[in-house]
Order: C-alpha cells, then structure tokens, then sequence
C-alpha cells in the first residue's frame, strides 16, 4: 500500500512540471513583454523598468550565459525559465500588481469563503443526485424512467448563466427570499450562500443524475444482482444494500471528474453574487490584466486537481483491492 | 431513452454498412426525427445569415426600448430598440460558426495525435501521454480562460486574433483531449487485430497502415464524441462572450445574456428567456441525437441492449 502511494506521487510529479512548462509558454513566451502595456499610455521609464523587475521580465529568458561564461554557477539560472518553476514550487508567487498584495496571503484570506461555497455546493450535489439516481433505478424501463431522463437532459441543456440569473433575480430580488448578493465571514455566511449554493446544485443536477442512472444501471446488469432478486429479495432492499455498495466504487471515481464544474460554478457564482473567494479573484485579475495573479491561479487550481486525482486514486484502491498500478 | 431492436430488424440489418444501419436506427426514432429537423432549422438560419438573408439589420432601431414581447416586435426589444428576435437569429450564426470551427480544429489536433500515441509504442507515446495528462490537469473553463487572455488581441502570422476567432481558437486548441485519448485507446486495440497484420505483411508503410486501415475504423468515435461535444463548446462560447473575452460588436447569445443582466432590473426577461430558449432548444437537439448517435454506431453497445 505504501509503494503503490509513493509510486503513484512520482507520478504526477511530470504532470506538475508540464502544467509550470505550459503557464511558462501561456504567461512569459507568448505574450512577449506586457510591462508597456500594463504602465498605460503615459508611464515614465522608470516605471515600466519598475514593471519589468517585478515581473522578471529584465532577466534572461533561459539561461544567463554571460553569467555561465564567467564560472558563476548560481547566478547562470536566475532566468525567467527557472525562476517561474522555483517561484511556483516554493509557493512564493510575486506581487499582484493591482492590489500590491503577495498572491499568496490573498489566496489563503479567499480560501474560507471559496470553500463554504464549493463544500456544500459539491456534497449537495454528489448526495442530491445519488437520491434521484437511486429512485430513477426503481422505476427503470417505464414512462416514468424516460420522462426523468428527458427532464434530465432538458435540464443540462439550459446554460448555467441563465439559472443563475434567473434565480438571483426572481428568487432574491422579487421574492427577497434570500439576500441578492454579498457575503460576510463566519455564521453568517450561510445566509449568504445559501442561494448561490441551491442554483450550483440544480443546474448540476441533469447531467449527474443521468450519469449517476448509467452507473446505477451498469451495477444492475450483474449476476449478483439477479441472485438477490431470485432470493426474493424487495427491490429497495436489494437496490441499497447490494447495489449502491457496489456502484460507490465508480462514484468514487467519477468524484474527481466534477472538480471542474466546481471550479466553474464558483467563479460564475462568486461573481454573481459579490463573494470574496478565489473565484472572484481570478476574475478580477482578467479584467485589470493582472499576470501574476492569473499565472498563480492557473497554477494553484491545476495543482488542487492533480492532488484531487490523487486521493482518489488513492480511496480508489483502499476500497477495491484488486487495484494495483503497473 | 433506447428502444428496444426486434429480432426481425436485425436479420434485416445484415449486409447493411454501419453507416446505412446507423441512418436507419436514427430515422426509426420520433425524437431523434424531430432533433434533426430542429438542427437543420438553426444551420439554415445560420446560412441565412451569413447569405445577409436573415437578421442582417439586427443592428436597426425598430421601436421603442424595452418593450415587451408582442405580434408586433416578436421577442420585444432591448435597451437600445433592436429586435431581440433578429438578435437570437444572428446568435445561431455565431454558435454554430464556434462549434463548428473549434471542433475542425480539436479533430486535427487530437486524432493525429492519438492516432500517433497509439500505433508507435515507446516514447512518442509516452510524450503524448504527458502532454495531455499536463493540458487535462489543468481545470477546462481555467485553462480555456488563460488561453482567450492571453491570445486576445495578439496577432498571429500577421493576422490579428480578436472577437471569434479567438473564442473558436481557445475552444479548439483546448477541446483536443479527450478525443486524443479515446483514439490512442482505440488503436492500441486495433494495431494486434489480424487485418492490421496483413496490412503490414503485404508491405504497406505505417503512414499508410494508420491512414487508410486504421483510422477508417475509429473514425466513428470521432463522430460520436464530436455530436455530443458540440453542446459544450456552445455553452464555453456563452460563456466566454459573457465574460467579455469573446464576441464583440456582434450579438452572440452570450452577448444578449450579458445585455439582458443589466435590463433584468428594469423587469425586461425577453432578452435573457430568447437567448437561453434558443441555447437550450439547440443543446437538446443535439445531446438526444448525440447519444442516439452513440447508440447506433457503437455496436458494443448495441449488443448490450439487445
């Protein structure tokens, strides 16, 4: 079990680096040197070289040859290149430049917000679906089964955008039930979340309950499955005890996948409805042009994932022994 | 959603290429009848509109702001008095254009590659593996995001990126990876099947093996995977033209969304209620004949069922 974990961490450790070699080419080769544009029109010179340094854009692209001819070893790698990968790895991000805060402190201070939206949003959804997966099983083959499937379908059609504005305008600006938008730390946050949290759950609802019937339906092809049935067996019975069991190690699976759609409600959502987290913040950081806060993001929400995949490789093989990496 | 193959239909099908049997299956559903037609009304919209036929002065004044669906003005007017009906009309042309294009792009990306990874063992496998184990660790709608930032208003081979090439860029050089990953899957089983090994046997170069043996035996999972991606690269082009990274000065169904934010206040629901109508009726269409699709190509499937 220890080997397969320590083999299964080398593993992503080519993944982390492909993820630093592509921000390297998106944010530092492409957009050649964005420091004149980021100034403005009427920036001193001091102030673009300012930039420049800040961003790192005043040192050699790859590696410092003047510094390799003349014997100093360590200076010879203070490049853009390796500075990017020793930034992102150390955690030690350089300075927003619209809010001069580090990128680092302002992620952690987002972090409680982002995740009181995305927790319950993500449980809500994964134990919602589950239900009605469970309850579309029952009546598998009639009327009523295609009917919850074109509802299913309907229902993923619709863009995201649409039920959150529909919601945040009807449900809290006509109705007042919940507030329209806002956010404040703590206890109350709940109240806040509260909507923004329902919409993520419906407009997700579609596509997993209809993933979650395959998977319900799969499980439901099996001999064991007729075994208990030929028992005489009560179908809630043998549906929550024989196949949700078996169908939880493909749910497993398939929990990473909805990472994502998480990452994608969020920054809609904590848009929409003015919450502090990390969501907002990339955002923002499109909208002002701020590089290094983009850069991080990219990095930090790819790292989340890599590590998401991670641990559920890992609970992967704790509940299926017949795992094993080759 | 499946329906059930009588024993008669399948000794029928015999001797019937996949493709013939797979229209067949297709024509013998009502729904899927019915979401074909519905496709072909928005691509012949589309085509009227880039003919100039349709909606070509949606840019016009046609009555006051902000009234209210009527005979008169169809789906009502916006904040400047444009007709949202022409609008939603013009965004079809838009939404297909995107769909269309980035899939173009996604396919020459992803089943080269795949096709690559897959018959060549080794190395080249293994860095293609990496590259889109790397792009798939990156979160879709971040990556695709980075992406539009970064090429927006950059110019490539002296051809400056902007408005929808950009969005239909950043949709197909970020959508390749799965469809890379299922041909590499594909072809790994096909490369040990005996008419692979004849080929080989007879001297046919690997250029020629993976162009005219191979692929002509997967190219169904482009298809399959294609009709059921397309409803996804709509909604990121909603999206990104929400955001302001896409479509500008032209009315995208993501543009009217974003307009519709600001008249929701105002009591004006038109603008939001065509756009997501028109979004939700396309992406209907193609999720039913997607999967119907998926159905009558796949014959693993197919035995599953029947």
């Amino acid at each position: 079990m220890t080997s397969y974990i320590i083999r299964r961490l080398l593993y992503s450790v080519p993944t982390i680096l492909g993820i630093l070699l592509v921000t390297f080419v998106l944010f530092n080769l492409i957009p050649g040197d964005p420091s004149y544009e980021l100034a403005g029109k009427s920036a001193s010179a001091e102030t673009i070289a300012d930039i420049r340094h800040e961003l790192g854009f005043d040192r050699p692209r790859f590696l410092d040859t003047e510094a390799l001819s003349q014997g100093r070893i360590a200076a010879a790698f203070d490049s853009q290149f390796f500075n990017h990968f020793r930034n992102a790895l150390t955690l030690n991000f350089p300075r927003s430049l619209t809010s001069y805060e580090h990128i680092w402190d302002e992620i952690r201070s987002r972090a409680p917000a982002s995740l009181s939206l995305a927790v319950p949003m993500f449980v809500g959804l994964v134990v919602t679906s589950i239900a009605i997966a469970l309850l579309v099983a029952f009546v598998q083959g009639t009327w009523l089964d295609t009917l919850l499937v074109f509802i299913c379908v309907v229902g993923m059609s619709i863009p995201m955008l649409s039920y959150i504005l529909f919601g945040q305008h009807y449900l809290a600006y006509e109705l007042g039930w919940f507030p329209i938008l806002g956010y404040e730390p703590g206890a109350q946050a709940f109240k806040y979340v509260a909507l923004p949290c329902l919409l993520g759950i419906f407009s997700g609802l579609g596509s997993y309950v209809r993933f979650y019937r395959t998977v319900m339906l799969d499980e439901m092809r099996n001999d064991y499955v007729r075994t208990a049935f030929a028992k005489g067996l009560s179908s809630p019975r043998v549906l929550f005890k024989h196949v949700l069991k078996n169908a939880m190690i493909p749910i497993i699976t398939t929990l990473v996948l909805s990472i994502p759609f998480l990452f994608l409600g969020s920054l809609l959502l904590e848009r929409f409805f003015s919450i502090p987290g990390m969501g907002s913040y990339f955002i923002d950081a499109f909208n002002s042009r701020d590089f290094p806060v983009i850069n991080a993001m990219v990095f930090m929400t790819s790292l989340l994932y890599v590590l998401g995949q991670l641990v559920t490789d890992i609970c992967y093989s704790l509940v299926d022994p017949r795992i094993s990496l080759r | 959603m499946t329906e059930a193959v009588t024993q008669s239909d399948v000794t029928i099908s015999k001797g019937r290429s996949l493709w013939s049997d797979a229209w067949r299956r297709l024509l013998h559903r009502k729904l899927v009848v019915v979401s074909l037609m519905v496709i072909a009304v928005f691509v012949l919209v589309a085509l009227g509109v880039y003919s100039g036929l349709i909606a070509g002065a949606w840019d016009k004044q046609v009555g006051p702001r902000y009234e209210g669906p009527s005979l008169k003005h169809g789906f009502g007017t916006d904040f400047l008095g444009r007709s949202v009906w022409r609008k939603t009309l013009y965004g079809a042309k838009i939404s297909l254009t995107v769909a269309f294009v980035a899939s173009l792009i996604s396919i020459c990306i992803g089943l080269p590659l795949g096709a690559i990874a897959g018959y060549f063992k080794g190395w080249i496998d293994e860095l293609i593996v990496w590259l889109f184990t790397t792009v798939s660790s990156i979160p879709y709608i971040i990556l695709i995001l980075a992406f539009a930032f970064v090429l927006q208003g950059r110019t490539l081979f002296g051809y400056p990126l902007r408005g929808i090439t950009v969005v239909y860029m950043v949709i197909g050089l970020t959508s390749w990876v799965g469809l890379c990953r299922l041909i590499r899957g594909e072809v790994i089983k096909h490369r040990e099947r005996d008419y692979v090994i004849a080929a080989r046997a007879y001297g046919c170069s690997k250029a020629r093996i993976i162009l005219r043996h191979i692929i002509p035996n997967v190219v169904h999972l482009v298809i399959i995977n294609f009709s059921l991606r397309f409803v996804s690269f709509i909604h990121a082009e909603v999206i990104l033209s929400f955001l302001g990274l896409g479509v500008k000065g032209e009315p995208s169904w993501g543009v009217m969304i974003d307009d519709a934010r600001q008249e929701l206040y105002r009591g004006c629901w038109w603008q939001l209620a065509a756009a997501t109508l028109a979004i939700g009726l396309i992406s209907l269409a193609l999720n039913i004949v997607g999967d119907a699709l998926r159905d009558a190509l796949d014959p693993k499937l197919r035995q599953g069922l029947e």
